[in-house]
C-alpha cells in the first residue's frame, strides 16, 4: 500500500461510501454534546419523528452556560440565575433524559468543559472519529483521532445517521524540531504557529504536528496545541500516538479494558504517519526560537512575544490586513510602537478548553505560590476544567495557592472564554486570558483579550501588566511528560 | 431547506477580513433554543451602541449610522460582499441563521472558514469564492454605484453585474444539487442505511472496544 499519513489512514478506517460527485460518507464514533448547539437539533429529529442511530456514541455535559460561583452551582439548573441560560441547560437535560443519552449533569463529579471530560474519561479514544458541535473539538486529535466541530445541522445528522457527509481535506504538516526552552509552553508553541501561518493558513487542511518538540509534549500540551488548530483555520488538529499516549489512556473509565487493552494498543501504535507520507503542505519551525507569547489585536494571528512590541500599520503593505491592524488597535486601546509589557491589565483569565487541565493550573500555581494577585487588577480567576480536574487541584492543594495570592478559585465550565455565563469583562477592561479567542467582544462587550500561557497569565496576575514569565520566576521545563 | 435557484439582489459591502462568528452574532444570543428570530442580533456589536440582549425590542436601541447594513441604501440587501477569511471561529450555526433571518441569501468573498461554509449551505445560504482582484472590484462597483444589484445564477453558477458580466465561479456539485433541490440531507444519507449498517458492523468486529454495546458510552 501505498505511503499514507495519519490524517489519510483514520479517513480510510471510517469510509462508509465514496460518492461519485466526490463527497464521502464518514462513520462517526463518537459525538459529544453540549446545551448550546443542540437544542435545535433534538428539535430537527423530533420533527422528523427520528431516533438517535447509536445511543452509545452520545455523551453529553453542560459547559458553555453553567455558573461557576460556588453559590450559584449549589442548587444545581434550578440554581442558574440567567433564565435563558437555564432554559438552555434543562433543555439539554430535558433531551438527554427523553432520548436515552448519557449525561454528566451539571453537579456531577465529572461534569466540565466538553474537551476536557472527553479525554479525561477515555471517552476519546485513538483512531476515533470525534466529533461536536463545537469548533475546538479539534481538541481530541492529540489522541490521533479525526476530530472536528460541526454546526447544529450535522449534530442532527449524526444523532440520525452516525454519519457526516465529507469531502476529504488536504493534509498539512508543522513540524517543530529542537527542544523548548524553559518557560515555554505548548501554548506558545501553538500561538507562534498560528503567527507563522496565519488564521486561515489551515483551512482546508488537516494539520498534523510532529517533530521533536512535540513528541517532548505531554498530552495536556499537545490537547493545547490542537485545541487551537481551528484558529489557524484548520478543523483539525492531530498527533500520532506514541508511549505518552498510551500511558494517558491507561485505567480510563471508558478507555478499553484489559480483555481489549492490548488488541487496542496494537491497532493504536500504527495511527502514526508513515515515514515517506506526502503532506500538501509543510511548515517548520524551530522549538528554540519559540518564546512566550502575548495576542496584541483582535484575531489569533495577531500575536508577538512577550519582547515584542505593537505592530505599525503604516509597515504593512497587504492594504487589508493594515486596515485590519488599525481597527484592531481602535478596538485594543493600543498603539504602535507600544511595549507589550507596558500593557496594564484588569482582569486574569486561566481556564478553558485551552488550558484549564491538570497541568496547566500546575505551571500557573508555580508562578502564583508564595506571591500576591496585583493589588490594581479588578480580578483574576482560575476556573478548573472540570469536576474532576478540580478535585485533583484541591488534592495536591493547589486551590490554597490561588487563594493565598489572590485568585478566586472557581467551580468547572467555559466561563469567561465566551462569557456566555456571569463571568465576563467590562468595556475596554485588559485580560490576559489563556482561552483560544480574543475576537471583538468575545470575553465581553467592548472586551479586550490578550491569550497567554497559563504561566505567562498568573505572571501578569502579580505584575498587573505583562512579564516575561522566564525573568519573573524560575520555573522548571513545562509540558515535559512527568506522568 | 428552502431552495435556491436564482437570486437578484442588492450588494451591501462589508469591508473588513476576517469576520469572525462572534461577530456575526455574539455570544450572548446563542442562548436561544431556536433556529429563528436572529436576524435583528446580526453584527450586533457592529450595528448597535449599546450592549445587546437577548429578547430585547431592538428599535429602541441607538444605532451605529456608520455601519454598512444601517445605511438607507443598503436596505433590503440580500448579497452580501465580503473579504477573506469570512466566517471564522466557533461552529455556531447561528451564525448562517442570523444572516439569512437577516434576508442574506448570497455572501461573496475572496475565501471562507470551514465549517461556516458547511453551515452555510444547510441553511440555502450560498456562498460564492471568488479571486481577491473580482472582489475588490465588485467592492469597488458596490460602494461607487447606489441601488447596485447583483444577479445571482445558481443553475449556470454565474454572478451578473449591470454591465452584463457574466463572473463564473465554482460550487461543489452536491451542495449544488442540494440547494437547488432544497433537500434534507439526512434523509439522502439515510438511503444508504444499508451501507451504514455493513460498515458499522464491520467496525465492530474489527475494533470492538469503540463500541459499548448496552453499557452506555
Amino acid at each position: 500500500m501505498a505511503s499514507q499519513t495519519l490524517y489519510d489512514k483514520l479517513w480510510d478506517q471510517h469510509l462508509v461510501k465514496q460518492r461519485e460527485d466526490g463527497t464521502a460518507l464518514i462513520y462517526i464514533d463518537r459525538h459529544l454534546l453540549h446545551e448550546v448547539t443542540s437544542p435545535q437539533a433534538f428539535e430537527g429529529l423530533r420533527l422528523a419523528g427520528r431516533k438517535p442511530w447509536r445511543l452509545d456514541a452520545n455523551l453529553a455535559t453542560p459547559d458553555h452556560n453553567v455558573p461557576t460561583s460556588f453559590k450559584e452551582r449549589a442548587a444545581g439548573i434550578a440554581g442558574i440565575a440567567d433564565e435563558t441560560s437555564r432554559i438552555q441547560v434543562q433543555t439539554l437535560d430535558d433531551n438527554c433524559n427523553s432520548f436515552n443519552i448519557e449525561q454528566f449533569t451539571i453537579n456531577d463529579a465529572r461534569q466540565g468543559i466538553v474537551h476536557v471530560v472527553g479525554p479525561e474519561q477515555g471517552a476519546t479514544l485513538p483512531g476515533m472519529t470525534v466529533v461536536c458541535g463545537d469548533s475546538h473539538t479539534a481538541t481530541h486529535g492529540a489522541f490521533a483521532a479525526l476530530a472536528h466541530g460541526i454546526g447544529t445541522s450535522e449534530v442532527e445528522h449524526v444523532l440520525a445517521t452516525q454519519c457526516l457527509i465529507q469531502r476529504k481535506m488536504k493534509n498539512m504538516l508543522v513540524r517543530v524540531d529542537g527542544r523548548l526552552g524553559t518557560g515555554v509552553t505548548a501554548k506558545d508553541v501553538v500561538l507562534a504557529i498560528i503567527g507563522e501561518i496565519g488564521t486561515a493558513g489551515g483551512t482546508g487542511y488537516a494539520i498534523e504536528f510532529g517533530g521533536s518538540a512535540i513528541s517532548d509534549i505531554s498530552m495536556e500540551g499537545r490537547m493545547t496545541i490542537c485545541n487551537m488548530a481551528i484558529e489557524a483555520g484548520a478543523r483539525v488538529g492531530l498527533v500520532g500516538v506514541d508511549d505518552i499516549t498510551i500511558n494517558y489512556l491507561r485505567d480510563r473509565p471508558y478507555a478499553p479494558t484489559t480483555a481489549q487493552w492490548d488488541a487496542a494498543v496494537a491497532d493504536w501504535r500504527e495511527l502514526t504517519s508513515d515515514a515517506d507520507a506526502a503532506f500538501d503542505k509543510v511548515v517548520v519551525l524551530k522549538a528554540e526560537d519559540i518564546e512566550p507569547q502575548v495576542t496584541w489585536g483582535t484575531s489569533p494571528e495577531q500575536v508577538t512575544n512577550i519582547h515584542g512590541v505593537v505592530p505599525d500599520p503604516a509597515a504593512v503593505s497587504d492594504e487589508t490586513e493594515a486596515r485590519g491592524i488599525v481597527r484592531a488597535l481602535e478596538y485594543m486601546g493600543l498603539s504602535a510602537h507600544q511595549k507589550i509589557t507596558d500593557i496594564k491589565l484588569d482582569r486574569v483569565f486561566i481556564g478553558s478548553c485551552t488550558n484549564s487541565r491538570i497541568e496547566d493550573l500546575r505551571e500557573a500555581a508555580r508562578v502564583a505560590e508564595g506571591r500576591t494577585v496585583a493589588a490594581s487588577l479588578k480580578q483574576a480567576m482560575v476556573v478548573p476544567g472540570s469536576g474532576l480536574v478540580k478535585a485533583q487541584a484541591e488534592a495536591e492543594g493547589l486551590h490554597e495557592i490561588f487563594l493565598a495570592a489572590g485568585f478566586e478559585w472557581r467551580e468547572p465550565g467555559c466561563s469567561m472564554c465566551l462569557a456566555m455565563n456571569a463571568d465576563k469583562l467590562g468595556a475596554g477592561e485588559h485580560c490576559a486570558s489563556t482561552s483560544n479567542r480574543n475576537f471583538e467582544g468575545r470575553q465581553g462587550f467592548g472586551g479586550r483579550t490578550h491569550l497567554v500561557s497559563p504561566a505567562m497569565a498568573a505572571a501578569a496576575a502579580i505584575a498587573g501588566h505583562f512579564v516575561d514569565v522566564r525573568d519573573f520566576a524560575p520555573i522548571p521545563t513545562s509540558n515535559t511528560n512527568a506522568a | 431547506m428552502e431552495k435556491f435557484i436564482r437570486q437578484q439582489g442588492l450588494v451591501a459591502p462589508l469591508d473588513r477580513a476576517n469576520v469572525d462568528t462572534d461577530l456575526i452574532i455574539p455570544k450572548q444570543f446563542l442562548k436561544s433554543i431556536k433556529r429563528t428570530g436572529f436576524g435583528p442580533n446580526l453584527f450586533d456589536e457592529l450595528r448597535y451602541l449599546d450592549e445587546g440582549y437577548i429578547g430585547q425590542d431592538v428599535s429602541k436601541r441607538p444605532l451605529n449610522t456608520e455601519f454598512v447594513l444601517n445605511q438607507p441604501r443598503y436596505a433590503g440587501a440580500s448579497v452580501l460582499l465580503a473579504r477573506r477569511n469570512f466566517g471564522c471561529g466557533s461552529s455556531r450555526e447561528h451564525a448562517p441563521w442570523a444572516l439569512t433571518d437577516f434576508g442574506f441569501r448570497v455572501v461573496i468573498a475572496p475565501s471562507f472558514a470551514d465549517i461556516f461554509y458547511n453551515n452555510s449551505f444547510k441553511n440555502g445560504l450560498l456562498l460564492i469564492t471568488l479571486d481577491e482582484d473580482t472582489v475588490e472590484r465588485l467592492f469597488n462597483e458596490a460602494q461607487g454605484v447606489e441601488g447596485y444589484r447583483l444577479d445571482v445564477d445558481l443553475a449556470v453558477q454565474t454572478v451578473n453585474t449591470p454591465s452584463g458580466e457574466a463572473i463564473a465561479f465554482e460550487v461543489d456539485s452536491f451542495r449544488k444539487h442540494c440547494l437547488m433541490e432544497g433537500l434534507d440531507d439526512i434523509g439522502l444519507t439515510l438511503k444508504d442505511q444499508d451501507a451504514i449498517d455493513s460498515f458499522e458492523a464491520r467496525h465492530r468486529t474489527e475494533r470492538p472496544w469503540l463500541f459499548r454495546d448496552g453499557q452506555p458510552v
